[in-house]
């Protein structure tokens, strides 16, 4: 009765935290124009701009196509959707308030989603922590409720709120991406497709979360590394004379479970995504088709985004790089950092794949660290993500350096931006080394919270295995 | 008997033979002659200063009743170019010097046809299918870089021309326009242009151009217009016809003070041709036809000359003159004018301009022309104004983003002409605005503002047309073409445009980065206005080619200013260093990752044994220490194995760290 009431009470809590984000929001976005965050390079790249996107509404509106000239770079679908919003004005308003409730609402949907995972991901977790017998550990450290804090980290994210109220179209590319995630992990594999398709359309990058996705769907969510099921199994087969009913019953209740990799919801998640896929290219095709089809739809959005064309700066480091590198040296540099995106992805993912979602927020680190245009949307997705994990990476190291760092740069990257493009007194290394130092902290954070991953996954299979030792002996 | 018939014969066929080779000369002689003519038309301005407008033209007869490819007058090198581009019209211009809209004048041939953009401004149409008209653009302005010492051949880039469609001279899509407004105009530019001359600079009027004072001056432009009717499949074949103008504003720097009247006005300076330009004519150019040097005398001028009579007429009746102005009370001219027309002019019945015509026929070296004009009253006139004066300016601060403005401002002259031609209620005035804007300023054109009178309008009510092609990164620049129709009534006008600045490769930069980027002229047209002056003259088989240009209805025309954009800069300094580094920390990210990943148990746990053995170090115990109290957990020893498994480079990322800070502390303190 009185954890139930407790857990009203948090309930509400968490309701009044997000009424709160979204009273923040609306007042931001009534003063947005003072406030000036849709000029600032770490909030609107090429690619998320929405002023872009209104040039390429106004430029399909007087007939031509919208990638015409080297403004809008984005998808058809959210210029036929955003578009209208951007021309509309309403009298005494501020411009664009239409588009930032969009988002605004977006950034709600994407919490809410996030919230439903992070329960789903925390069921799994303690059933996992129940099949290993290590209820202690859960007892002994009080499982927080990792759903809640994660969609509260997402939504009270400086990151998110600027990306949310600086008219960036990243809150929808956002939403697509945890929609995919939630879809897999509730095993909806036409949601997860749906999902799936849309963020790779949107924003090409979370193309390479098909991987764990399929882990996720295949396997159902993160569990402890198979072995010590296996381990687990084998003691348990060992001492048939079981003095714990409740366990055996809870093993044969879901006895293939979590290491079994299901062929079902994965072919079934295949067959929608091409359905999605067919539908979609369908979609663009017809809005395209007066402008050169879609081969010049992919080459002014997917080519504009691999090769780096925009060289105006942002918070990744390819811009300054390819500003300075030479020019016979382009090519081979374009496919050297695009290819370690792609490096990563195999050995990441033959490590982690008992924890495919977790796996799945080491691939969005990786990508928004080293995509062509990164913008504060894609952090506030990871770090919103990070707060999933907050039982899992409670022993992280850095964890303090990592937050004064990001606060720091966060900073310090508006003021050299400022001395460099509006006084003239700083150059543009001083804004490249706030670059750099967010490059840095985006590694530490990515190699710590694998490492601190992996070394919980150790932790629980030493703890399992003294029980394992206590048990026989 | 048999003598007579046969010394007839012999008298009928050389009759006839001379017939027959009369009328053949008289075809080729008359009809179909390489011709030249210079004039000089000088014209004294509001503010001081001169201006002398030199004429030259040269026609050939088309290539199929020529002789050939020889040529007798005309510059073989332009009859190539011709020939082998396919040109059918081209204007090549460079300038230096701003033509000053307001006071000397927007509404005359010479400001909207010779008054021209800063720099080199170059446009061509071209007869040739329609794939192959950038090649032939590539072409030509390599020839002409070659032909006149210019770095034309920037143009061939498509980044620096446009094709356009109706915004700045109707044509059927053959044109492509550029315009290099850095381009430094000097004499070695003249030269090559006066090359061009049958004479050249030797004798003529073109012996007046003095290079010294000619660059002296506050504007000059050397204009080269080429019509060719060869390629026509139907018309009339004329030939090409090559127009060269030089248009120059000098200034007579005396420095003996004119007395000032009683009335303030100061009086204008007296001049004459040897004191602004150093020389005098010392007779024609005997090839060609026609040489005159004709004195223009402005509508404005004309009145308060006219006014300044008839002062005069009451106070002193012994100047009265028959003739209009022959004896004129304002001013004395040194030469006695052979010929004096008036301008025939519909719509300004109030007073028209007077042209004075000496021909330079009859003067020699032992004869100089020198034509002086000495001022006996100060007079002040303003010259005829465009009905809208425009003017461009960019609006904003900072490197990053900024405002492109056009702004009108009604300058009220027109007025009553305009409500006297038309007065309805609906009366427009219409501005078509062709702008050219480089790649690297990225135009927003859903941006679009229109003010009119101070207040903002929506577009549909004044944009009748706007044809956009916005810019493409590193491959073509934006154009705009804009019809606007104002209320007569206007005021002031203004149109903005917001823009991004580009960031560019290091290559892409310059030598002088920092002195910014510019942004050609906007040309504004007024096509409802036509400029055309009409000259009464006693024979029109003798018509001077300039005066003809001048008789031409041709819309007004104004440039705009050359805005200049400063762009940020990089570091040009520091490739290596941006590479270097950059790969380092994607070498951090691939290593330590791939470092955790690849870690074991078993040989964690080795490791772990190894360092026990060893003392741990006791700066990273302090520092883990550190944390874990700023962290508010309860610090552990490193030596358990489930905390410190962590990956080995962290120990080095803060080792690195207190090294680096040790040094800019170093350095902090030691300066």
């Amino acid at each position: 009765m009185e954890g139930k009431e407790q857990s009203k009470k948090k309930e509400s809590w968490y309701w009044n935290w997000l009424i709160g984000s979204v009273a923040l929001r609306v007042i931001l976005v009534y003063f947005s124009n003072n406030l000036n965050l849709a000029s600032r390079p770490e909030i609107s790249t090429p690619l998320t701009s929405l002023r872009r996107l209104a040039e390429g509404y106004w430029l399909k509106q007087s007939s031509m196509s919208p990638y015409a000239g080297s403004m809008y770079h984005g998808s058809p679908l959210l210029l036929s959707l955003l578009g209208p919003l951007t021309a509309k004005r309403i009298e005494g308003q501020p411009d664009h308030i239409l588009c930032s409730l969009v988002f605004v609402i977006a950034d709600v949907v994407s919490a809410m989603f996030i919230r439903a995972t992070g329960r789903n991901l925390q069921i799994a977790y303690s059933q996992s922590l129940k099949f290993l017998d290590l209820v202690k550990l859960s007892e002994k450290s009080d499982i927080l409720p990792s759903g809640d804090i994660a969609a509260l980290v997402y939504l009270w994210n400086p990151f998110t709120i600027v990306a949310c109220v600086g008219l960036s179209t990243s809150p929808v590319e956002n939403l697509a991406i945890i929609l995919s995630l939630y879809g897999a992990c509730r095993r909806i594999a036409p949601l997860a497709a749906f999902g799936w398709v849309m963020a790779t359309h949107l924003s090409l990058y979370p193309v390479i979360l098909i991987i764990p996705m399929i882990l996720l769907l295949g396997y159902g969510p993160d569990t402890p590394p198979r072995k010590l099921f296996l381990q687990k199994k084998y003691v348990e087969v060992g001492d048939t004379p079981s003095n714990d009913r409740c366990l055996q019953e809870e093993a044969v209740d879901q006895p293939e479970l979590p290491y079994v990799f299901s062929w079902r919801p994965v072919i079934h998640f295949l067959f929608w995504t091409s359905l999605w896929l067919v539908y979609v290219l369908v979609l663009c095709g017809v809005s395209v088709k007066q402008y050169g089809g879609l081969w010049e739809l992919f080459k002014r959005t997917y080519g504009f985004m691999l090769t780096v064309q925009d060289l105006s700066p942002n918070m990744g480091v390819l811009w300054y790089f390819f500003a300075e590198v030479f020019d016979f040296f382009r090519n081979f540099f374009l496919i050297v950092f695009h290819g370690n995106i792609l490096f990563m992805i195999l050995p990441l993912a033959i490590r982690l794949k008992h924890r495919p979602f977790f796996l799945a927020f080491v691939y969005i680190v990786i990508s928004s660290m080293l995509k062509s245009y990164p913008s504060v949307g894609d952090s506030a997705l990871y770090l919103g993500l990070l707060g999933l994990f907050v039982n899992e990476l409670a022993d992280m190291k850095f964890s303090f350096f990592l937050f004064c760092g990001y606060i720091g740069v966060s900073l310090l990257s508006p003021v050299m931006h400022n001395l460099w493009i509006w006084r003239g007194t700083g150059n543009a290394n001083f804004y490249f080394a706030t670059a750099m130092a967010y490059a840095c902290l985006q590694i530490i954070l990515v190699v710590e919270s694998v490492s601190a991953m992996l070394n919980h996954d150790r932790k629980l299979r030493k703890l399992s295995a003294t029980k394992v030792l206590d048990g026989k002996t | 008997m048999a003598h007579l018939p046969r010394r007839t014969h012999s008298i009928l066929l050389i009759l006839s033979i001379q017939i027959c080779f009369s009328t053949i000369f008289a075809v080729f002689g008359s009809v179909f002659q390489e011709e030249f003519s210079e004039e000089l038309l000088l014209k004294p301005l509001p503010d001081r200063k001169v201006l002398a407008h030199f004429h030259f033209e040269t026609t050939a007869p088309p290539l199929s009743t020529s002789h050939g490819r020889h040529h007798h007058l005309f510059p073989k090198a332009i009859a190539q170019l011709v020939r082998k581009f396919h040109v059918k019209e081209m204007e090549l211009s460079f300038t230096q010097g701003r033509w000053n809209y307001d006071r000397w004048g927007g509404f005359d041939p010479i400001s909207s046809s010779n008054a021209k953009p800063p720099g080199v401004e170059l446009w061509a149409v071209f007869d040739v299918p329609k794939d192959q008209v950038d090649a032939s653009w590539k072409n030509l302005t390599h020839t002409l870089s070659g032909l006149f010492c210019a770095s034309i051949n920037f143009l061939e880039s498509s980044t620096t021309y446009s094709a356009h469609e109706w915004g700045f001279h109707p044509s059927s899509g053959g044109l492509r326009y550029g315009t290099l407004p850095r381009e430094a105009v000097c004499t070695e530019n003249l030269t090559p242009w006066l090359k061009l001359l049958p004479c050249r600079d030797k004798a003529g009027l073109s012996a007046l151009l003095d290079r010294p004072s000619i660059y002296r001056g506050f504007y000059h432009s050397q204009r080269l217009h080429l019509t060719s009717s060869e390629f026509h499949s139907s018309g009339v074949e004329s030939g090409i016809v090559l127009e060269q103008a030089l248009t120059v504003v000098l200034q007579h720097n005396s420095h003996k003070m004119s007395k000032t009247f009683s009335s303030e006005t100061k009086l204008q300076p007296s001049w004459s041709l040897s004191s602004i330009f150093g020389r005098k004519v010392t007779g024609r150019c005997v090839l060609a036809k026609t040489s005159n040097v004709y004195l223009q005398l402005e509508r404005g001028l004309v009145t308060e000359l006219e006014n300044l009579q008839k002062d005069n007429m009451i106070t002193g009746p012994d100047h009265v003159g028959s003739g209009g102005l022959k004896d004129n009370p304002g001013f004395e001219l040194s030469v006695r004018p052979e010929k004096i027309f008036n301008e025939v002019n519909s719509l300004h019945r109030k007073s028209s301009s007077v042209l004075y015509e000496y021909s330079i026929e009859r003067y020699s070296v032992f004869e100089p022309f020198d034509l002086g004009l000495t001022w006996k009253f100060p007079v002040v006139w303003s010259c005829p104004q465009a009905p809208l004066h425009s003017s461009r300016f960019l609006m904003g601060s900072g490197n990053q983003r900024g405002t492109i403005a056009i702004s009108f401002i009604s300058t009220g002259l027109e007025e009553g002409f305009l409500s006297a031609n038309i007065g309805e209620e609906s009366c427009k005035l219409q501005a078509d605005i062709f702008q050219v804007v480089p790649w690297y300023i990225k135009v927003y054109y859903h941006t679009l503002r229109v003010f009119v009178d101070g207040q903002p309008e929506a577009i549909t009510n004044v944009v009748e047309k706007m044809h956009v092609s916005p810019s493409e990164d590193k491959v073509s620049p934006g154009v705009m073409e804009l019809v606007l129709k104002f209320p007569c009534a206007v005021k002031s006008a203004a149109l903005t445009l917001e823009f991004d600045k580009g960031f560019l490769h290091i290559d892409e930069y310059p030598p002088d980065a920092n002195q910014g980027f510019d942004i050609p002229s906007a040309v504004i047209i007024f096509p409802n206005f036509q400029t055309s002056m009409h000259y009464l003259e006693d024979n029109s088989s003798n018509k001077s080619p300039m005066l003809s240009k001048f008789q031409e209805k041709s819309p007004v025309l104004s440039y705009t200013e050359v805005l200049l954009v400063p762009l940020t800069t990089p570091d040009f300094s520091m490739p290596y260093n941006v590479i270097t580094i950059t790969c380092t920390v994607f070498a951090l990210y691939f290593g330590s990752l791939l470092n955790v990943l690849r870690r074991r148990v078993g040989e964690e746990e080795r490791i772990l044994k190894n360092s026990a053995s060893k003392k741990a170090g006791r700066l990273p115990q302090l520092l883990s220490r550190l944390s874990a109290k700023l962290r508010g957990k309860e610090w552990e020893p490193p030596q358990s194995p489930s905390t410190s498994s962590s990956f080995i480079s962290s120990k080095l990322i803060l080792k690195v760290l207190i090294v680096a800070g040790v040094a800019v502390f170093w350095q902090y303190y030691s300066e």
